[in-house]
Formats: structure tokens, C-alpha cells, sequence
């Protein structure tokens, strides 16, 4: 494929319509899921199963008045919505969706997708501080000591099945899962991982991570309503808040996307290579696993309520760092055994 | 040495040379913005857009590794350990402090001005090798080297962090009772 200019545009175009168009329809999914945990309809009256509320709803956001409170900081104000929403779209650019769907296989793809977590960490802070409102502040502090928490062992977890794929590469990573469900890296008994027992829990704990990380209930304490208004998004209206919004569901399906690639296979099919089936490593099988999870994502927040700040951060520092830690050491040790 | 015709904007040398100005231009406005802002959460977004802009530059040079260390660490971990501190002492600090040392004022900008003379005519009557290409620069080539050629240095800077964590530790105990 020539790397023409032509084809970068058609490429961006494709990974920002993706993003927006997973943004708004999961909204859509969330509100039915929502329903669907609560016993009623959820969104049922612009089209069949209420399916043009997002385009609707998206029109009412960009109709509305972009309001800028006389306090704020303005520079930083209106960076921060655009802060939330670019690392979030510049991650999709490392993440395979199959073999050959990826628009830059980085050699650090790994590292690529936690350095801009790191810098959607920073626009929560940004957003926060730049209101100049205390419970927007609060927020913020929450927020940011929470990303710095479950980064840890999101990270050390992370490392423990690079070390298992000996590559940094997300492609790479997903082809030595191929053949079959239990050549996935979730499952223990296997050479693959060392025979290592404790191969679930990890992906326990990174699926915990990533929940956390992106700041969804149970652990949405950034945005915690009853007590903080609505944290670091307090001040912001139209477009602004509509900037936030769009960069969580992203950052949700990132981190459905790297629970996919890391445990369960990436777009390997599950019953493995059977020759006559046609889809047997398919885009559509990466689809329906990060729908799965993103599906998961969603059943855990309207079914458990929200955490404390200290449970929240007794979790990440007391347990969760630990058994991760203890569970590299010991995947190092069994990787070197077997 | 006969000076080189700048390339034509949309080949592909052109490009490169924009991207390169780009970056140059992302990381002095952070710098700028880091060194001359009034309130501290301006400076450290400053600083952020600065880090930003130097990764670029590591990524432009063909090392993406160090380009996404350079976020990962110094605005993923070394600016969010900055803004902790801002948080822990006044959040809403609204004047600038002025330093009151000689060093501030003209004399300060005479001797940034005299280095920036001095590295511009050391860039500039430099004769420049080229080096050939020695590594490839992956993230295979530069564990090797962590842990063969520089495993001192290496093992040298664990011990720094050990002692940093430690230290750390031993003052966050000593608040309680």
C-alpha cells in the first residue's frame, strides 16, 4: 500500500468516524443497557429502539450555547475538552483491528497506548484546575491520584504478558495467541505462559484497571454526582462537555481493545483454524470480543454502586499492586523453568 | 560548503522539514509559556506541551521507544508528580512570585543570551560527521545494552530509586504516630 497522501486522509477519516460513531452508539448501548439492569425501555421514541437518539442527541450538544463562566482560566479551559479527546484518538492508531487493519503497527505499541493514557490523565487535571471551582478541583485531585494508582499495576500487569509474548508489538502479541481459545493468554495451563495458575487474575486485574482508569462506576469517583455536582465537567457545557463524554466511551473501547489483545486472542477465532471456515481470523471476531467487554463495562456499572476514595485507593496500593507484582516475578521465574 | 536550495514544500523532504519545524515550534511555545506564566497550573501545562514537543523531536529522529518513554515518564509521571505538589501547597497561588537573587532581570537574560550566542556559533562552525548508522535503535537493541554494556550505570540508578523509595517512605511514616 503507497503512503499517499490521499490514503493518510481516508485513514484519519476512518479512525475519527470509527471513534465518533462508537462515542454516540454507545451511549445509545448504555442507556438500553441501562434500561435493560433496571426493568424498562430505555430510549425508545426517535426511531425504531430509539435508535437516532445519538445523532439527535448530538445535534442538541453542538446547538447549544458553548457558555464560559467569567472565572474560569480561559486558556486552559478550553484546552482541556480537545486534551481529553486526542490522546484517546491517537491511541487507535497503533490498535490492530486484524492482520492487516492496523494503521501503524509501532514497534512500541504497548508503550504507546499508556503514554497517552498518561496525557488523557492530565486533561482531567487540566479541566479541574482550569474551572477554578472547588468541587471541579476535588475532582480533579480524585481523579488524578486514581490514574496514578491503577496505572501501576495496569502497567505491571501488562509487562507480565509482554515478557509471555517476548514483544512490545500489539500485532505481534496477538499472532502468538492464535489457534484456538486455549492458546489465549487468560487461560493457565498451557507452555505459553509458563503453566502459571495465576494467568486469570491478571486478567482480572487489568479488566479491574482499565474499569478504573477510565473512570466508569464503580470507580467513577472523579465525577461522583451527589457529592462532587459533576467534577471536573461542572463548567463545562455544550460541545465542551460533549468533548468529554466522547473521550471516555473512546478510552472505554481502548481498554476494551487492549483487554481483547492482551487475554483474549485479539482476532484469533476461538475454535482456532478449521480450514473451510472462511472467517477464521477476522476483524469480526476482534469486534464482538471488544463489544463483550464493552458490554461488561457496562453491566458493572448499574449493578454496583460507587466505591470510596479509600477503598478505591486501598484496592490499587494494597492489593492489587502486590499480587501483580508477585505475579511477574513468578511468570518471569516459570517462564524460565519451562 | 555551498548552501543546500530548500526543498520544495510538498515533496517529501519538505514535509519533514515542516513536521521538524513544527515540533521546534511546539516545544519552545511550551517552554515559553512554562517560563513566563503567572499562575503554576499554566507553567506545568507548559511544560507538558514542551515534553510533548521534545518526544516528537525523539520520534522524528527514529526512535520511538525514547519518544514514548519521554510521555510516559516525564508528563505521565514527573508532571503528575508536580501538579501533586502544587495541590499539596497553594492551589490557588495567584501571583507570581518575583525572584529577588542577582541572577534575575538583565543579568540573567545577558547570560541566556551569551549561551545561546555561544551554541549557535558552536552549531554553526562545527564540521559535523555524520556517523553511520550503529544500531537500530529497538527496544531489543537498547535491553542488551542496558544490561550488558551499561549494567553498572544501570544497577547504579535502581539503587538511587531504592534509596528514593525508601527515603519517601521514611518521611511519609514519620507524619504518624
Amino acid at each position: 500500500m503507497s503512503l499517499t497522501l490521499f490514503n493518510v486522509v481516508l485513514a484519519v477519516i476512518i479512525a475519527i468516524s470509527f471513534v465518533g460513531l462508537n462515542a454516540a452508539y454507545l451511549v445509545w448501548c448504555e442507556r438500553k443497557g441501562a434500561g435493560l439492569f433496571q426493568r424498562r425501555p430505555g430510549p425508545m421514541e426517535n426511531g425504531p429502539w430509539g435508535l437516532l437518539q445519538p445523532p439527535v442527541d448530538g445535534v442538541k450538544l453542538m446547538t447549544k450555547q458553548l457558555l464560559i463562566p467569567g472565572g474560569v482560566d480561559k486558556a486552559i479551559f478550553m484546552v482541556a475538552p480537545v486534551l481529553a479527546m486526542f490522546p484517546a484518538l491517537i491511541s487507535f492508531v497503533t490498535i490492530p483491528f486484524s492482520e492487516n487493519i492496523v494503521a501503524h503497527p509501532i514497534d512500541v505499541g504497548v508503550l504507546m497506548i499508556f503514554a497517552f493514557a498518561a496525557l488523557g490523565g492530565m486533561s482531567l487535571l487540566v479541566a479541574g484546575w482550569g474551572s477554578r471551582n472547588k468541587y471541579s478541583m476535588i475532582s480533579s485531585v480524585r481523579a488524578v491520584s486514581q490514574t496514578v494508582a491503577y496505572e501501576i499495576p495496569l502497567m505491571i500487569t501488562t509487562i507480565t504478558v509482554v515478557m509471555i509474548s517476548g514483544s512490545l508489538n500489539l500485532g505481534d502479541i496477538v499472532q502468538t495467541q492464535l489457534g484456538g481459545f486455549w492458546h489465549w493468554n487468560i487461560w493457565p495451563l498451557q507452555k505459553q505462559v509458563g503453566f502459571n495458575l495465576l494467568m486469570p487474575f491478571s486478567f482480572l486485574i487489568l479488566f479491574v484497571c482499565s474499569v478504573a482508569e477510565t473512570n466508569r462506576a464503580p470507580f467513577d469517583l472523579g465525577e461522583a454526582e451527589s457529592e462532587l455536582v459533576a467534577g471536573f465537567h461542572t463548567e463545562y457545557s455544550s460541545m465542551g462537555f460533549g468533548l468529554f463524554f466522547m473521550g471516555e466511551y473512546a478510552n472505554i473501547v481502548i481498554g476494551a481493545c487492549l483487554t481483547v489483545i492482551l487475554f483474549l486472542g485479539g482476532w484469533a477465532c476461538p475454535v482456532g483454524d478449521l480450514g473451510f471456515f472462511p472467517f477464521t481470523h477476522h476483524v469480526g471476531w476482534f469486534l464482538l470480543k471488544i463489544y463483550l467487554i464493552i458490554f461488561v463495562f457496562i453491566w458493572i456499572r448499574w449493578t454496583f454502586p460507587r466505591t470510596t476514595i479509600y477503598g478505591l485507593l486501598n484496592l490499587s496500593w494494597k492489593y492489587l499492586i502486590p499480587i501483580s507484582l508477585f505475579n511477574l516475578l513468578l511468570t518471569a521465574g516459570l517462564l524460565k523453568v519451562f | 560548503m555551498t548552501p543546500v536550495p530548500p526543498p520544495a514544500l510538498f515533496s517529501a523532504d519538505g514535509m519533514v522539514g515542516l513536521i521538524f519545524l513544527v515540533m521546534i515550534g511546539v516545544t519552545l511555545f511550551g517552554g515559553f509559556i512554562a517560563a513566563t506564566a503567572e499562575r503554576l497550573v499554566r507553567a506545568l501545562s507548559g511544560i507538558v506541551i514542551c515534553f510533548t514537543g521534545v518526544a516528537g523531536f525523539y520520534y522524528f529522529l527514529n526512535s520511538p521507544f525514547m519518544a514514548m518513554m519521554q510521555i510516559l515518564i516525564y508528563v505521565g509521571a514527573i508532571c503528575v508528580t508536580i501538579s501533586f505538589a502544587i495541590m499539596l501547597a497553594a492551589p490557588e497561588e495567584k501571583i507570581k512570585s518575583s525572584p529577588s537573587n542577582m541572577l534575575s532581570g538583565p543579568f540573567g537574560f545577558m547570560i541566556a543570551a551569551l549561551i545561546f550566542g555561544g551554541m549557535t556559533a558552536l552549531a554553526l562552525t562545527t564540521e559535523w560527521q555524520v556517523n553511520a548508522k550503529t544500531a537500530s535503535g529497538s527496544v531489543r537493541e537498547i535491553g542488551i545494552h542496558l544490561l550488558t554494556t551499561y549494567s553498572m550505570i544501570f544497577e547504579l540508578i535502581s539503587i538511587v530509586l531504592l534509596i528514593a523509595i525508601i527515603g519517601s517512605i521514611v518521611i511519609a511514616r514519620g507524619g504518624r504516630n
